[in-house]
């Protein structure tokens, strides 16, 4: 089974994503399943960025520590990563800025001789790569063609310099003829909120989900959609909800911090019952902590956030494809129920690439919002047996639509009245049981290689693909509870029945499903944490297990 | 629910004597006046923040959100994106809008949101039982300021002909019909529109003698003209006692936030193939 790793580094502004992404579309012409990590630090020009693009043979969503080709546009790119070179690793590396060993290649003087941009370097290296491991130059060009069609001819020219400057060494063959669709987990969110319907998308920029904030922004030429960067999080959280209360099927996008800002708006949308989505991408806290990096610090966070008692919907999608369905699921249930709901991912899911299965995109239908009788006697928060009432939007005619923060009685009128907050009170919990019985019609704990697993490892969130991989080593098997608000308590218990060890794994230093889980009854034996902002490689995870279990 | 008055069964809660009285009926008015003018009583929407002039949302029978401390405006906005065809009017103190909600305040202006901003200026804070506000005067004594507030006033006036605002206006809930009247002309302005109401209250800062006694209409005043706007607006800093003007300072025509988002056409595209489309493109 082929499994290869490819180290791409340089400085910041060298465009070392974009590469790591060529090379990932050159293994996807090439059959290959790939994943692209990204690692770089808070900033705009130098420091040191690199990529690893893994390509194996088999569905992949974590990188390894193990890599076969180094390509260095950098001095730090071969300095700083020798441990994470295997024996024999090709190293090709841009010779007008680095010594060593390997192959140079001139990359200044090559688009010198084509008068083109640094940018373009980019398509040097890939075209050295390709040459390098033996993949054919037709497989460059309909890379470059596909990805690249601004300035096609120049950056073939350019590549195919790259391909001449250097010989080939260790030879990938191809491993099949399917290419998929390489997305980020953000792409993948935001596919699956414009499939539950969604009309607007506002955000403040913060990593890692501004990128979901640009992916809409462009779309918003193709799509219906509106979207809105306003002065800060508190306005977000208010705009969406004004948009909300007026029809349009509105998401919000933030990480931790802004998410603290908008806290007051997400308690406002349960009181109030303005369906809201809010993406929460978690990166390294508290407070600024690591900008760049990764994190499962905020589960306790978002499972609390705002003053007072409200059903809230929570999902933590582990892949590309999960990511797609359940932003469509969350829009809709949060639509359906009139609550507020959140889609958990972080900086390794929102910013890392991934092989899409498409045939694993199939959404469940989630049903509508109950339909109103007559305008006339139109009232916003009609009592109802599950608590859920008819959702309906200005301009009703004879109809007034009040929504109100305060504590309100049917009309939507404030009141302090004793025996209406208790029926409103007690309208919100059985609105908390509705969503526990539209959750409980779908998949929400999904389970891994557990026929026979005595072991077997607990995840949530984007560590599902290291698990997964790793475990399957191991004969473990994998349990994952995909919503994690209201609490699949009854799946998740059967998922665990006849389990004997149980691991959780995540990267929090609290255990914070673990604690979530004990809190229902469901014990875990050991916690795996992981404490330094990086997602755990395939290697790392795999000796982690070995040391406890 | 729609009170042929336009008032609900509310219970109404101001104090005696409370300048939200006048500012309510003056609000009604206008949007009488609106709706005799053939604008349809469900394409008005209301706003308001938290505090006594919030209320207005329990008392007025109209579409109402009844928001949090500070945030009238983001909310106002996204109504306006969602639906322009919408009548948005926010209702905001000077607690909300001048403290909690001052950078709101600011883009409103900035964006030119086709939004009338009221601004039930009583430059104390009431439902909290009389604390100081951006617009209390130097040395006011409040329950967080015994010795005397240690700031002076901002004018929100000459901050919002800083902030670009097209529609600068400012009256007083001791003139009813003048301030049915501005709300009016800020309602059919285009534009984001900001009335400053010198309300008084009657628990906490009765100024009534001051607005009445320093107050006059402006008159031969050119609100087309940003320099002589600028002038009348810094004649009273509201903090010394000097002559107080009502009216409209200031009005602009320019393009709002809303017509500047690109009309959608009616996508015959299904979303699912829209969504293959770009896949294919990623491949």
């Amino acid at each position: 089974m082929y499994d290869i790793s490819v180290l791409t580094g340089g400085r910041a502004g060298d465009g070392i994503n974009s590469a790591g992404l060529l090379i990932a579309h050159l293994f996807n012409q090439m059959g290959y399943q790939t994943y692209l990590y990204f690692d770089y630090p808070s900033l705009i020009k130098g420091g040191h960025n690199f990529t690893i693009t893994r390509a194996a043979e088999q569905k992949i969503g974590a990188h390894r520590d193990q890599c076969d080709y180094l390509l260095a546009l950098s001095q730090d790119s071969v300095d700083l990563h020798r441990h994470l070179l295997s024996d024999n690793a090709v190293i090709l590396f841009d010779s007008g800025r680095v010594h060593g060993q390997g192959q140079g290649i001139p990359v200044e003087a090559i688009l010198k001789a084509e008068q083109a941009p640094t940018v373009m370097g980019n398509s040097c290296i890939i075209g050295a790569f390709a040459k390098a491991s033996g993949i054919p130059f037709d497989v460059v060009e309909t890379v470059i063609r596909r990805q690249i069609p601004k300035a096609p001819e120049k950056n073939l020219a350019i590549a195919r310099k790259g391909y001449e400057a250097v010989r080939e060494e260790r030879v990938i063959p191809r491993v099949g003829t399917t290419c998929c669709p390489l997305v980020n987990g953000n792409e993948a969110i935001g596919l699956g909120l414009l499939h539950g319907g969604l009309d607007a998308y506002v955000a403040y920029p913060m990593t890692p989900t501004s990128n979901l904030l640009h992916f809409l922004a462009g779309a918003a030429r193709d799509f219906p959609l509106t979207v809105v960067h306003p002065e800060n999080e508190i306005a977000v959280m208010l705009m969406a909800l004004g948009l909300s209360y007026a029809g349009k099927k509105t998401a919000v996008g933030t990480s931790g911090g802004g998410f603290c800002l908008m806290t007051e708006g997400f308690s406002l949308a349960g009181g109030a019952e303005v369906p809201i989505v809010v993406v929460m991408g978690q990166r390294t806290g508290p407070s600024t902590g690591l900008p760049t990096y990764t994190g499962q610090t905020d589960l306790r966070f978002v499972l609390h956030a705002g003053q007072g008692e409200f059903p809230r919907i929570v999902v933590a999608p582990g892949s590309p494809e999960q990511a797609y369905v359940w932003s469509s699921i969350a829009l809709s249930l949060a639509w359906k129920c009139q609550v507020p709901a959140v889609i958990l991912a972080d900086k390794t899911l929102c910013e890392g690439t991934y092989s899409l299965d498409e045939k694993a995109m199939i959404v469940p239908g989630t049903g509508d919002p109950p339909k109103p009788g007559s305008s006339r006697s139109y009232r916003r928060y009609e009592m109802t047996e599950n608590g859920i009432s008819p959702l309906q939007f200005p301009p009703l005619r004879d109809a007034a639509i009040k929504v109100n923060s305060y504590a309100h009685d049917e009309d939507g009128i404030t009141t302090e009245k004793a025996d209406i907050v208790r029926l409103m009170t007690e309208k919100r919990k059985r609105k908390t049981q509705a969503l526990k019985g539209e959750i409980d019609l779908l998949e929400c704990v999904k389970t891994y290689g557990m026929g026979g697993a005595r072991t077997a490892l607990l995840c949530w969130g984007s560590t599902l693909p290291v698990c997964t991989e790793v475990a399957r080593r191991y004969g473990f098997g994998v349990i994952q509870p995909i919503v994690l608000s209201p609490f699949p308590e009854e799946q998740l218990k059967a998922a665990v029945a006849g389990v004997r060890i149980l691991i959780a794994v995540e990267e929090n230093a609290d255990g914070q499903l673990t604690l979530l889980c004990r809190q229902h009854g469901i014990a875990v034996d050991i916690h795996v944490d992981k404490l330094d902002g990086r997602p755990f490689s395939v290697e790392e995870l795999g000796a982690r297990l070995k040391e406890v279990s | 629910m729609q009170e042929k008055n336009l008032i609900t069964g509310a219970q109404n809660t101001w104090c005696p004597g409370c300048g939200n009285f006048t500012i309510q009926f003056a609000l009604r008015n206008a949007i009488k006046g609106l709706v005799s003018e053939g604008v349809a009583l469900e394409n008005i929407v209301l706003v308001t923040g938290i505090g006594c002039h919030a209320k207005m949302s329990d008392y007025l029978g109209i579409n109402s959100f009844y928001s949090i401390h500070g945030r009238t405006i983001p909310v106002a906005t996204g109504i306006k994106l969602a639906n322009p065809e919408l009548t948005v009017i926010c209702c905001a103190g000077d607690g909300d809008a001048y403290a909690e909600g001052l950078d709101h305040l600011i883009f409103g202006a900035k964006r030119n949101t086709d939004i009338t901003v009221v601004i039930h200026n009583n430059r104390v804070y009431g439902l909290t039982t009389g604390q100081y506000t951006p617009t209390s005067p130097l040395g006011f004594r409040g329950k967080s300021t015994p010795q005397g507030a240690p700031e002076e006033p901002f004018n929100p006036l000459t901050l919002m002909l800083a902030s670009g605002a097209g529609f600068v206006a400012r009256s007083t809930s001791r003139k009813m019909p003048h301030l049915t009247g501005i709300i009016g002309q800020a309602l059919r302005h285009k534009g984001f529109s900001f009335v400053d109401v010198l309300q008084i209250c009657a628990s906490y800062f009765n100024v009534s003698e001051l607005y009445d006694r320093q107050g006059y209409e402006l008159s031969g005043h050119d609100p087309s003209d940003f320099t002589a706007a600028c002038r009348k607006a810094e004649e009273w800093d509201y903090n010394t006692d000097s002559p107080i003007a009502f009216g409209l300072f200031y009005q602009e025509a320019k393009p709002c936030f809303e017509e500047r988002f690109s009309k959608h056409p009616v996508s015959t595209v299904h979303t699912e193939e829209q969504i293959r489309a770009f896949l294919e493109t990623k491949r």
